[in-house]
């Protein structure tokens, strides 16, 4: 278990924008009446998007969303690691891999980059633009090492790359996620293998067929 | 050709994303044909034909898909029925049902579809972890397609009402357990529920529920379309099918690739991921399914198969058939350590064995990397990690032990030896000249 609480410093209040309000009340729509509740991971993840971070305040304000108890909303945003408890960098927040594939694979010389780079982590750098985190296996693992920047997969990465990629981030650009060398997803590397065959696109699976294994009509009586 | 399966017998032709991933797209490759046909069947019909080809879900634990759809009411009562897709990949080296939601979301739609038929549910829904935004926006999207050509929601063309919905996670590797997942889903903390009651009886907001992994209820159309015997001719008995396999490590080429139950894994290594690191003879050991199984050597790798049965005689097991590969150059204790770290990491709290045990391995572990364990910790660890070894609500607890129990299976005199070198450095421990001098 990871033991996390709530930051130090908290705002006074907090207020869903107009968009972000709709969108609560979409995914509240999605559950059964009187089941609303479960609609509190993702009311917290539009309150991260808004803000960056999940502050006290906007605990209150999601479980007047959803009638539950504040204790409730205060267990799920402590629960759930994805949750940001202290702002992070606002231009780019790195969650680098460090579970043992991408661990195998070089995920240590990136954290160096990463310290170089941004400076200790779960820490903001100076000016506030930049952070970094070590978590668990983000599932992208064929394509180890890899890092989620402002939710987004980056992957294949070297320590070259990613300090391109920071860098970039930095000069006000938004790099464009997936793979650093070009890989089309987690496709092997070099050229493709399998699913060569044309006839699989040309449309053929497409013409109508007939089931197989149907079961004998009914005899008429 | 390369590795056993025909690139005709795949069901998952836009695994890597180089087609359209669209509705128009994914109907050209086929999805989407005939499903009214099989919606025209009883459900007793499709479970029956799952049961034939004998699927084994495909989340890690292989229990067999048919029956458990089967465990389902016969008729609504009171209660709807739910069928919940667990799309909370977050097993370290598994990165399967990532590529089936964000390059052909159409097939997963479809099975959900089907499956929702077969166990009389109306309602759907696809829990995908926080983390893979990126996945479920294209879920998403793909959604509104389907809702928009009527393939699903109310008064659609199949003539099954089916309201599919996505929902997400907040990064808790424990909600892959379906109990926990069921949790959270409720808008809990993910602690795992004690069973009976199964899901079957009373799942998500005490409902019937059916859990099943992605890559299940993606592959069911197609073994619908074309036949239990055509899906029962891959792989040995009680294993078969197709199944996408993925490799991380010490690989020269890393990726996922959908092949035949039972390939041999050195044939799978050889021909679809250019081999290991260094050749062959470089390799150290490999874990076969994912983090949470027990490695096997290189000796034991060279004969092993892919399949359930004969990963499971090794002692080890074929989880989601992501294998991570280590080579004789890595520190195998360090990664070994780091996954008990991310056991402890994510132990969720609620059984005592687990949460104070974890942390208990992750930290005479992390000694073991340093060799400045005492020689008595080994048995120590052994004893803890079979102590927390079953004796949890859910899995987490075995899946903790295992990497341990696997690693010093295979490479205890390498630990011994490696605290006795630390030992005969330091002149302050007891009994260190003497080791020195022998």
């Amino acid at each position: 278990m990871s033991v996390r609480r709530l930051a130090k410093n908290q705002p006074a209040s907090f207020a869903f924008s107009q968009e972000a309000r709709e969108k609560a009340d979409w995914w509240i729509a999605k559950f059964p009446a009187g089941r609303q509740q479960s609609a509190v991971i993702p009311l917290l993840w539009l309150v991260q998007k808004q803000e960056g971070w999940v502050c006290e305040p906007a605990l209150r304000v999601v479980a007047g969303l959803l009638s539950m108890p504040v204790i409730r909303v205060l267990e799920i945003a402590t629960f759930y690691t994805m949750f940001q408890l202290t702002p992070v960098g606002t231009v780019a927040h790195v969650q680098l891999c460090g579970t043992t594939p991408c661990m195998l694979r070089g995920a240590n010389a990136l954290k160096a980059v990463l310290s170089d780079k941004i400076g200790p982590k779960d820490h903001c750098s100076a000016d506030g633009k930049f952070s970094w985190e070590e978590v668990e296996c983000l599932g992208a693992c064929a394509n180890a090492p890899m890092a989620a920047i402002n939710d987004y997969y980056h992957e294949d990465l070297t320590p070259e790359s990613l300090a391109g990629i920071v860098d970039r981030f930095a000069a006000g650009d938004a790099p464009a996620p997936g793979s650093a060398i070009g890989r089309q997803g987690s496709a092997p590397v070099g050229d493709p293998l399998t699913l060569t065959d044309p006839s699989l696109y040309d449309g053929s699976r497409a013409k109508p067929l007939s089931l197989p294994n149907l079961p004998a009509p009914a005899t008429a009586e | 050709m390369v590795g056993i399966l025909e690139d005709k017998d795949r069901i998952f032709t836009n695994l890597y994303g180089r087609y359209d991933w669209r509705l128009e797209g994914a109907r050209a490759r086929g999805v989407w044909n005939g499903t009214a046909d099989m919606l025209s069947q009883t459900p007793e019909w499709i479970c029956d034909q799952i049961k034939a080809s004998s699927l084994r879900g495909r989340g890690g634990a292989g229990f067999p898909t048919g029956l458990k759809w089967t465990f389902m009411p016969k008729a609504i009562g009171d209660r709807p029925h739910y069928l919940v897709v667990n799309a909370d990949e977050s097993e370290p080296g598994t990165c399967k049902d990532r590529e089936i939601m964000r390059n052909d979301p159409h097939r997963l739609i479809e099975g959900c579809l089907v499956a929702s038929y077969a166990i009389r549910a109306h309602d759907c829904f696809i829990y995908i972890r926080g983390e893979y935004v990126h996945e479920r926006e294209r879920l998403e999207a793909a959604l509104i397609e389907a809702a928009q050509a009527r393939l699903i929601g109310k008064d659609n063309i199949h003539g099954w009402d089916c309201n599919i919905r996505v929902t997400h996670g907040g990064g808790a590797y424990i909600c892959g357990d379906e109990m926990a997942l069921l949790e959270s889903l409720e808008g809990k903390k993910g602690q795992p529920r004690l069973k009976p009651p199964f899901p079957a009886g009373a799942g998500v907001y005490g409902c019937p529920t059916t859990v099943n992994n992605v890559e299940s209820i993606a592959v069911t159309p197609e073994i619908l379309r074309r036949g239990a015997e055509w899906f029962l001719g891959f792989g040995r008995p009680k294993n078969s099918g197709t199944k996408l396999m993925s490799a991380s490590g010490h690989i020269n080429k890393p990726g996922v690739v959908e092949e035949a139950m039972s390939i041999p894994l050195r044939q799978l290594i050889d021909d679809h991921f250019g081999g290991v690191r260094g050749g062959w003879g470089n390799l150290k050991a490999v874990i076969p399914g994912g983090s949470s199984v027990r490695m096997i050597p290189a000796e034991e790798a060279e004969v092993a198969l892919m399949d359930f049965d004969d990963l499971g005689a090794r002692k080890s097991g074929l989880g989601t058939a992501a294998m991570i590969v280590m080579d004789k150059d890595c520190d195998i204790v360090a990664a070994i350590a780091r996954l008990s770290y991310f056991y402890k990491h994510e132990s969720c709290g609620q059984c005592t064995p687990c949460r104070e045990g974890t942390g208990w391995m992750w930290r005479i572990m992390e000694r073991m990397v340093t060799g400045e364990a005492d020689p008595k910790e080994i048995d120590m660890l052994l004893d803890v990690a079979s102590q927390v070894e079953g004796h949890t609500i859910c899995g987490l607890g075995d899946a903790a032990a295992w990497p341990i129990q696997g690693l010093f299976r295979h490479f205890r005199p390498e630990i011994e030896q490696r605290i006795a070198n630390y030992r005969s450095r330091r002149a302050n421990v007891p009994g260190a000249t003497l080791i020195a001098a022998e």
